[in-house]
């Protein structure tokens, strides 16, 4: 921990001469303010886009110079700024990182710029099937809530916002205390740990006017969704692309290991239940797949998948059959549960083979409070899943009366099907909210 | 930085490639088979990936989905084609590495006998979900193909895409599945990388084990195919897209011919970051396009330049179509900056230097060292391949550029929200794809 309150953490990885940097800020699309949503993911895009006076070229420039690969991705809970390069370009590039992050030029021409295109963006996403589907389907779970919206924004949002909008959430964003500064690389730990700190240790909180509500994503979401069965109209779609779920649980739940359990057997890997029951015994489908996207807050448990127009009705009577199943009549067996632990865990060390994906899964620690033994424990705490715990995690967390259904698809030829289903009457939502 | 490696070539023709990379407890098991869309025929088109998905189904002496066994193991793994070869990989424990050799063995030798109607059936209807959902129901997904098909002409091999017609797929029968396996599914015809936790001997050992007496077939003739345009087409496709897309496309050298490096440097100077020429000029600046995009798409026996710009709202794909070709045309003229040529030299090194992250999977060191192997019959290319780069010159690029760019003729294609065809280039003639 530097005296500013940033957390360093430093790991030698000696397999090739590349490091990889990653600065955590906790706090992303769930701290938009409710009339900004998009400001926390383009205030991170304006990062790049020029910075200490210098043009966004400039940045660009130094970027490729050192054959870097920058990354600015913005999740619910926090901003990840990512930096990959040559070992021989380490100070190089914690100084453009720290440069960008703590002294972006935040000018009005690149905001307009950079808004513009997003605003684009935003219009072709309508023409995108998984891209509606997953903004329809936040709305639909999670209404008004920090967790109701994508990080890109809406068209209305963007319109909305300026250029001080963004010079305000950056101060208020983007301080030393509670983020994290990650180096992996093919040096010592002291070594990564002094260059950091040459670098950071100048950086200080700057003043806002707006205040970042962190507590946001924390707060209890709506108790019942918008919609049971909702869909988005695609006229002449040769697939519909489906989402099921509900809001479900926290990261910080203490039945995190049991539930990658049961998400590995039911739909986590290609011989999950409803992958072999959809894709390899039905062909409604190139694949679907099951997630319990866990978060600061109540994050979502979603199926997803995109099948043929005409088989739309039993695929997704297919799917909640599996879903109620593994909750009541056909509970994981150990034999299951002996296939996902040993899947889940003889993977593991894969993904700690580069430095990026080291990189990354220490700041994963570091976002929701993990110790540093997380790792180490991972395996053992795994193995002490057992089978009743499965079905247990199961009928707690999965909820029949709860779920909704949404499909992005020709209404024209599946409307008439939709009421086989028995989730009462078909909302049909509109793309442009 | 180096991908030292140990080559064999087993009794009936397999090729073993081993690399020892003892950082992690895991095997990579790589194998290329020299087969892709390009062996298809018309009519047929598609055979070459199905035949991929059922390799995945289960072999005479483990007649179940190949997944569980591997998935139980910690394994990872896929397979994908391409339109010159097809590729399966596991990534293992080291203690599973006997496991993923003995079903990568039995589905080498023994695929036909657990082949049945209903597996066929299932993977056929498989892969018109996954043509559905990649290419039919995705934004500009369709204009891949109305590209190969207009560049290369119907019984070239690259007329087609992997993912083939839907009515071919509908079309093929078990019977084509079995002539397919026997002409193109032997060691002969086969590459096996082993990279990772593995002594180079006992490696070697295992492969002479699992793959030893499998029989080989003939090696299949090389594909050859000629083409050139007469002369520039301009196309339109409608789709469902809300913005005016153009592209651009050339006839360009193959892969590790004479110039490619040179065409993919091109493409790297004109659209690859915001100080790219056509970046830059269209997007950052005068603000006319959402986004362009530019690779050398190097294949076996031919190369495709191509240059996609996507217009921004109210804006003429004309106009765009003019400043790419005159951004081509300047650089032919004079060549990058030697700023230029820097910046992409040194992302060229730093990509060689990514691609020693990862022992297996997609791009990971075992499928480079089959991709060399497989390619110029030298898994050791790597160094010269970096060398390729390393020579590239600015009058060199500039030269390429001329030969390939400027004076050739080209296809291009307008893809247009549906009901705006007036937004395509001036005389483009529509086509249909489905």
């Amino acid at each position: 921990m530097l005296p500013n309150g940033l957390e360093v953490r430093a790991v030698a990885h000696r397999a090739v001469p590349i490091v990889s940097m990653v600065l955590l800020v906790p706090g992303g699309s769930s701290v938009d303010p409710p009339d900004r949503h998009g400001l926390t993911s383009i205030t991170a895009g304006l990062l790049d886009e020029g910075s200490r006076g210098q043009s966004a070229l400039d940045v660009a420039d130094r970027v490729s110079r050192i054959g870097g690969d920058l990354d600015l991705e913005v999740g619910a809970d926090a901003v990840v700024v990512g930096l990959t390069t040559l070992d021989r370009f380490l100070e190089t590039g914690l100084a453009l990182v720290h440069e960008i992050v703590t002294e972006p030029n935040l000018a009005n021409d690149d905001f307009n710029r950079t808004r513009n295109l997003r605003l684009e963006r935003v219009r072709q996403m309508k023409d995108h099937a998984a891209a509606m589907a997953e903004r329809a389907f936040a709305r639909t779970l999670y209404g008004s809530h920090a967790y109701g919206h994508l990080a890109m924004g809406t068209e209305a949002s963007l319109t909305a916002m300026t250029v001080d909008d963004t010079r305000a959430l950056h101060a208020a964003l983007f301080a030393p205390a509670g983020s994290t500064l990650v180096i992996v690389g093919d040096r010592s730990e002291e070594e990564l740990l002094d260059a950091a700190a040459a670098l950071f240790a100048g950086w200080r909180p700057a003043a806002s006017p707006m205040t970042v509500d962190r507590a946001a994503a924390l707060a209890p979401p709506p108790s019942a969704p918008l919609a049971r069965l909702a869909v988005v109209s695609r006229p002449g779609a040769p697939q519909s692309e489906l989402r099921i779920g509900h809001v479900c649980a926290a990261r910080s739940t203490p039945d995190y290991h049991a539930l990658l359990m049961l998400n590995t057997i039911l739909g986590g890997q290609f011989v999950s239940r409803i992958n072999l029951n959809l894709r390899e015994d039905k062909g409604y489908t190139y694949g679907v797949r099951t997630g319990f996207d866990l978060r600061k807050g109540l994050g979502p448990f979603v199926v997803q998948t995109s099948v043929g127009t005409d088989v739309t009705v039993p695929a997704i009577r297919e799917a909640l059959n599996e879903l109620r199943d593994i909750a009541q009549s056909r509970p994981a067996t150990t034999d299951e549960l002996s296939l996902a632990f040993n899947t889940v865990s003889k993977g593991y060390p894969r993904g700690f083979e580069t430095a990026t994906q080291v990189a990354r899964s220490v700041a994963q620690l570091a976002l929701h409070g993990l110790p540093d033994s997380y790792f180490e424990d991972f395996v053992p705490k795994l193995a002490q899943i057992t089978q009743p715990e499965v079905s247990r995690v199961a009928q707690e967390y999965l909820s029949l009366d709860r779920m909704t259904t949404l499909i992005v698809g020709d209404l024209d030829k599946i409307g008439g099907s939709l009421p086989e289903l028995g989730l009462g009457p078909h909302q049909v939502l509109n793309i442009d909210f | 930085m180096q991908l030292p490696y140990t080559k064999k070539t087993l009794g009936n023709g397999l090729d073993v490639i081993v690399h020892e990379d003892h950082q992690l407890p895991m095997v990579a098991v790589n194998i290329w088979y020299h087969v892709g869309s390009k062996n298809e025929r018309p009519g047929r088109t598609g055979f070459a990936h199905l035949f991929e998905h059922l390799m995945f189904e289960g072999s005479a002496h483990h007649d179940h989905g190949f997944f569980p066994p591997l998935q139980r193991a910690g394994g990872l793994l896929n397979g994908s084609t391409s339109m010159d070869r097809t590729n399966y990989w596991e990534v293992v424990p080291t203690g599973a590495l006997e496991l993923a050799l003995w079903m990568e063995s039995d589905r080498m030798g023994y695929l036909l006998p657990a082949l049945t109607d209903a597996k066929f059936n299932n993977q056929r209807d498989v892969v018109i979900n996954e043509r559905r959902q990649n290419y039919e129901n995705r934004p500009y997904g369709l204009a891949g193909m109305a590209l190969s098909a207009a560049m290369f002409p119907p019984d070239h091999p690259y007329h087609w895409l992997t993912i083939g017609s839907a009515e071919d797929l509908k079309a093929t029968t078990l019977d084509e599945v079995h002539a397919f396996f026997k002409t193109y599914y032997h060691p002969a015809n086969a590459s096996l990388s082993l990279a990772g936790d593995i002594e180079t001997g006992q490696a070697f050992d295992l492969a002479e084990q699992f793959f030893g007496d499998l029989t080989p077939g003939p090696v299949p003739q090389p594909i050859r195919g000629n083409a050139q345009l007469e002369s520039s087409h301009d196309l339109l496709l409608e789709d469902r897209v809300e913005l005016p897309r153009v592209y651009l496309s050339w006839h360009s050298p193959a892969m590790f011919a004479p110039d490619d490096a040179e065409l993919d440097v091109m493409a790297d100077v004109l659209a690859h970051g915001k100080t790219s020429r056509l970046y830059r000029s269209l997007v950052f600046e005068r603000r006319v396009a959402t986004d362009v995009s530019s690779h050398q798409h190097s294949r076996e026996i031919a190369g495709v330049f191509q240059v996609a710009c996507t217009a921004a709202a109210g804006v003429a794909l004309a106009e765009l179509h003019t400043a790419v070709r005159d951004t081509i045309a300047e650089i032919a003229r004079n060549g990058p900056t030697e700023s230029e040529l820097e910046r992409a030299l040194i992302q060229s090194e730093a990509n060689f230097i990514y691609r020693l992250q990862t022992i297996g999977g997609f791009g990971g060191k075992g499928d480079q060292l089959n991709a060399y192997n497989v390619f110029r019959g030298d898994p050791g290319y790597f160094d010269a391949d970096r060398q390729r780069y390393r020579a590239v010159t600015a009058a060199g690029v500039a030269a390429a550029a001329r030969r390939f760019l400027v004076d050739p003729p080209l296809v291009t294609l307008s893809v247009v929200p549906r009901g705006r065809r007036e937004l395509a280039l001036p005389g483009a003639i529509e086509v249909s794809v489905s």
